[in-house]
């Protein structure tokens, strides 16, 4: 069987300059829940809408359960819900004018009482567009795409700017699509989301992978699970200090970052007394230690340098 | 809701071909009917201009003049002559002692003062610079001689024009039919198109398999059944509160205002068919439709502009409009004798769609 999205040595120029995507594949299976993950401006959106259909590649191939958007693209939109990162929809009309408009669209739509079920829109199916809170409001965009019974559900951010709430309301309907045999392609610059949903994920930077799989699997090749984070007064993080750090029990990788020094570790009750005995021993005192399971934010980091959420 | 207990599969949906055009026009015609500020200025603005305009031209009863009689032995000659003539409904005289008189001329209340020379004849006092004193000074010494026994060597008579058809409200109600027509195909295409691409809608509703045609037909099919309402009312309230007489069939007007509503809609889609600001749009909609304000005939014949400008003047798209309409609900013509405005009207359109259509940024 085809896979459900799939995509070879994408690339994208803007007016021949600006690289978004610089050879970029992929290859998502049916049933999926699979994440782009990267800071903003990294090219997941420019990604997205070349699967979507929506821009052109400048160089490579996309097919959509084995079709292609140059030839099936009538059809291949049947199979598609997407939902854009920021599409305003008209405040004038109703949640369920807005639903109903979107079905028309379809060839055979789901009913538009089961999606206002589906999505908990039910009590504000007759409120204004524009009374809606930003919560409702994303909830009424993905009902949009949920609308035309679609195979594959494209997301592009979708709970940026929410509150915890509302994004895990969000995250409980992505499931029940995935669980209804649904695949989806979500992008998003939370770790955590990306943590809870995806059973698979890219690590997106400058247009590139530079990291896939499943995110334990991408913690397990941080080589440690777990985080120590430290700030010493005096000289901690001096280049011969962090030596001293790296060398110590069960350390796997070494940062800096304004003060704090962060120790990948395997096996922290190791690390831990090693490291007390060695601010000791270079006379200095420690101002804060913490201790937490390594996450996706680490492997970015560990990847690339650079938190996720600096520019 | 997760706790029920799975719902009965239920028959499907099935959508016919037209179902998206037809959501996409009634979704249109409630958005416009939700925003009063539409309803303003495409109902009630151009109202309020023809009730203001048609006011402000309206056909005045002639002016009378008011004139000053200084006493005298002659005095009540003057009135008398006036009393004959056969202006005497158009001139009030007040007979006055001489500084009264005078105060009364230099305050604006007289036009004229008319005193006895003392050899016989009158002499008159008037200002050369008001326009009412030198009318008043003609239609009294006319008035006088002719009272007098004058006879004219060259007989003339003066007929008065008031009919409906040549009066100023005549012309203005088709201008104005116009001009709505291409202001609110301009704008509501336009300015709708440009926002929805700024709000992204355009880019979600390609993302979906609505066909791209369905919707520029359903954004036509909203100007089409706005443009009824426009007309008609336009038209309606010229014939109620102006008396104009609709000579044309009201198929012909509608036909026409269609192919107008049309076109301008056409154009008004190429305007918008880049631009990803509201404040662009709208500076381009202003630039393309100022000189047909000025130029096309709608608060006053192009005919005062100079020769050399006619041809351009007449192959703007609103000329040719306000040209057919003006024939046809004023003179009763028929749609084949504007087949050339018609045609005109038609390749505006007919060309802006084409080039909008191949220029059209969705996303």
């Amino acid at each position: 069987m085809a896979a459900a999205i799939q995509c070879r040595d994408l690339r994208k120029t803007y007016d021949g300059k600006v690289e978004a995507v610089r050879g970029l594949s992929l290859e998502i299976q049916g049933g999926e829940c699979f994440g782009l993950l990267g800071p903003n401006g990294a090219g997941k959106t420019t990604t997205i809408e070349i699967l979507e259909g929506l821009l052109a590649p400048t160089s490579g191939e996309v097919t959509i359960l084995g079709r292609t958007w140059q030839k099936n693209s009538r059809e291949v939109r049947e199979w598609l819900g997407v939902s854009l990162q920021e599409t305003r929809l008209s405040e004038k009309l109703t949640v369920r004018e807005t639903i109903e408009l979107f079905a028309s669209f379809y060839r055979e739509p789901r009913f538009t009482a089961d999606v206002l079920d589906d999505l908990q829109l039910g009590e504000k199916a007759d409120a204004f567009v524009g009374k809606l809170s930003g919560g409702q409001r994303q909830r009424l965009a993905v009902a949009t795409a949920l609308v035309g019974n679609p195979k594959i559900l494209f997301l592009d951010e979708p709970t940026t700017g929410l509150d915890p709430q509302s994004r895990r309301q969000l995250w409980d309907i992505i499931r029940n699509f995935q669980r209804g045999g649904g695949t989806v392609l979500l992008t998003t610059h939370y770790m955590d989301e990306a943590e809870r949903l995806c059973n698979r994920l890219a690590i997106v930077d400058h247009g590139q992978i530079i990291a896939e799989g499943s995110p334990s699997e991408l913690i397990e090749r941080l080589g440690g699970h777990h985080v120590v984070e430290f700030e010493a007064s005096g000289s901690a993080g001096d280049a011969g200090a962090l030596n001293l750090w790296r060398a110590l029990s069960g350390v796997e990788s070494v940062r800096h970052d304004d003060g704090l020094v962060s120790l990948t570790v395997r096996e922290p009750h190791l690390t831990i007394p090693a490291l007390l005995e060695a601010v000791e021993k270079q006379r200095s005192q420690l101002l804060r230690l913490t201790t937490r399971q390594a996450s996706l934010e680490d492997v970015f980091v560990n990847l690339t340098g650079r938190h996720l959420r600096e520019q | 809701m997760s706790v029920a207990s799975p719902a009965p599969k239920q028959s499907p949906l099935r959508n016919s071909r037209w179902s998206a055009f037809t959501h996409l026009v009634i979704v249109r015609m409630k958005e416009l009917k939700r925003e009063p500020e539409v309803v303003f200025w495409v109902y009630g603005f151009p109202l309020l201009l023809a009730l203001g305009l048609g006011i402000a031209f309206r056909n005045k009863p002639a002016d009378i003049t008011f004139i000053a009689i200084v006493q005298g032995a002659a005095a009540q000659d003057v009135s008398a002559l006036i009393d004959h003539s056969p202006q005497k409904a158009l001139i009030h005289a007040d007979i006055l002692d001489k500084p009264t008189a005078l105060t009364g001329f230099r305050l604006g209340k007289y036009d004229l003062v008319v005193e006895s020379d003392g050899k016989g004849g009158f002499q008159y006092l008037y200002d050369p610079a008001r326009p009412e004193s030198v009318l008043s000074r003609a239609e009294v010494d006319d008035a006088l001689q002719t009272s007098a026994g004058r006879t004219n060597p060259l007989p003339t008579t003066a007929v008065i024009s008031t009919e409906p058809g040549s009066r100023y409200i005549d012309f203005l109600i088709p201008g104005l039919i116009g001009m709505n027509l291409m202001n609110s195909g301009m704008w509501s295409v336009g300015f709708a198109l440009v926002d929805m691409r700024q709000r992204k809608l355009l880019k979600r509703f390609v993302a979906t398999p609505m066909r791209r045609s369905d919707f520029l037909l359903a954004l036509a099919a909203g100007r089409l059944v706005l443009m009824i309402t426009e007309v008609g009312l336009l038209l309606g309230f010229g014939a109620l509160v102006f008396h104009i007489r609709v000579l044309g069939s009201v198929l012909s007007i509608l036909a026409l205002s269609a192919v107008g509503a049309v076109g301008f809609a056409g154009m008004g889609l190429l305007t918008a068919s880049r631009a990803q600001k509201i404040e662009s749009v709208s500076g381009l909609i202003n630039l393309i439709m100022m000189p047909m304000w000025i130029f096309s005939g709608v608060f006053f014949s192009y005919e005062r502009f100079p020769a050399v400008l006619q041809p351009f003047i007449k192959a703007l798209p609103l000329t040719a409009l306000n040209d057919a309409l003006r024939a046809t609900i004023l003179e009763g013509s028929s749609l084949t004798s504007q087949a050339g405005r018609l045609l005109i009207l038609l390749l505006w359109g007919g060309i802006s769609f084409v080039l909008a259509l191949r220029w059209f940024r969705w996303t």
